[in-house]
C-alpha cells in the first residue's frame, strides 16, 4: 500500500497544516534535520523531513530538495509566511506533538510495515 | 524547444523570505520541458544555495541561467566583500554566517560544497572588496 501524507496524518495521529494534491504523494522514506544546508544535501527525494524549523525557507527546502512532505515535531507552529508558501507551493506539512525521534521512528516503522 | 533558453534574475539583498524564487522558478521550466527530475533536483539546490549566499553574505546579486538540451548553465554574480580564500569557503563545515541567520537553519557551512557536489562544473571567482562570481554547470544526460 502506497504511503502517504494522508495516511501518515491517519494512522500517526499527524495534523495536517497545509497541502493539497501534495497529501497524496508517494512517501519513500523518513529523513531528520534542522540544519537547511546539510538538508538540501542530503534528504534523499521522496522523504519525509522531520524537523523543528517552521519557517519560509524550510518550506522552499522542501520543494527544492523534493521532500514529500514536512512533518513539525515537538508540536512546533507553522508560521504565517510559511503556511502561506506552502499552500502557494503545494507542499504537504504534517505536525506531530511527538519529539522528532520518536516522530521519525513512527514514520520509519509504519513504512516498514507497508513494505 | 529553442536551443537555448535564458533566464535572469535579481537576487534582493536581506529578504530570506524571498531567496528561493529564482530557483523555483527555473525548476518550473525544466520540469515543463521534461528534464529529469535528477538533474532538476541538483541545479535547484545549487541555485538555491547560491541565493542564500548572496543574501546572507553579499547583500543580492544577479543570476543567469541558459538551459540547452545538453546542460544547464548557471552564473551567480554579486558585488558583496569576497571570499578571502575560497580553499577554506569550500571546505563543509566553514562558515562566516552571523547567529541571526544559524537561527533560521542556515550558516551551516555546507553552501559551496553542496553547490560543486551538485554541479558538473563549477568555478568561483572572487577579488575581496569587489564580489563573487560562480559559475556552474549541470549536465542534462
Amino acid at each position: 500500500m502506497k504511503i502517504t501524507p494522508a495516511v501518515l496524518a491517519r494512522e500517526l495521529g499527524f495534523s495536517v497544516l497545509a497541502g493539497g494534491q501534495s497529501l497524496e504523494r508517494a512517501v519513500d522514506c523518513a529523513y531528520s534535520c534542522d540544519l537547511l544546508s546539510f538538508v538540501m544535501g542530503r534528504a534523499p527525494a521522496g522523504c519525509a523531513w522531520v524537523t523543528v524549523m517552521g519557517n519560509v525557507n524550510a518550506v522552499a527546502v522542501a520543494v527544492l530538495a523534493d521532500c514529500a512532505c514536512v512533518i513539525l515535531a515537538d508540536g512546533v507552529a507553522l508560521d504565517p509566511a510559511a503556511k502561506e508558501k506552502a499552500e502557494a507551493q503545494d507542499v504537504a506539512v504534517l505536525s506531530s506533538g511527538e519529539p522528532v525521534f520518536e516522530t521519525a521512528l513512527a514514520v520509519h516503522e509504519l513504512l516498514s510495515a507497508r513494505q | 524547444m529553442p536551443q537555448t533558453i535564458h533566464f535572469q534574475y535579481t537576487v534582493p539583498g536581506d529578504d530570506f523570505t524571498r531567496a528561493g524564487e529564482a530557483s523555483s522558478s527555473v525548476k518550473k521550466a525544466l520540469k515543463k520541458i521534461g528534464i529529469n527530475p535528477e538533474v532538476i533536483r541538483k541545479v535547484a539546490i545549487a541555485m538555491y544555495e547560491g541565493e542564500i549566499n548572496m543574501v546572507i553574505h553579499a547583500g543580492g546579486g544577479s543570476i543567469d541561467v541558459d538551459i540547452t538540451p545538453d546542460e544547464v548553465r548557471m552564473v551567480l554574480v554579486d558585488h558583496g566583500p569576497g571570499i578571502a580564500n575560497i580553499d577554506l569557503a569550500m571546505q563543509e563545515g566553514w562558515s562566516t554566517a552571523p547567529d541571526d541567520v544559524r537561527s533560521l537553519g542556515f550558516g551551516a557551512g555546507m553552501g559551496l560544497p553542496n553547490m560543486k557536489k551538485c554541479s558538473d562544473d563549477m568555478t568561483v571567482e572572487s577579488v575581496v572588496g569587489q564580489g563573487t562570481t560562480v559559475r556552474m554547470t549541470v549536465l542534462c544526460h
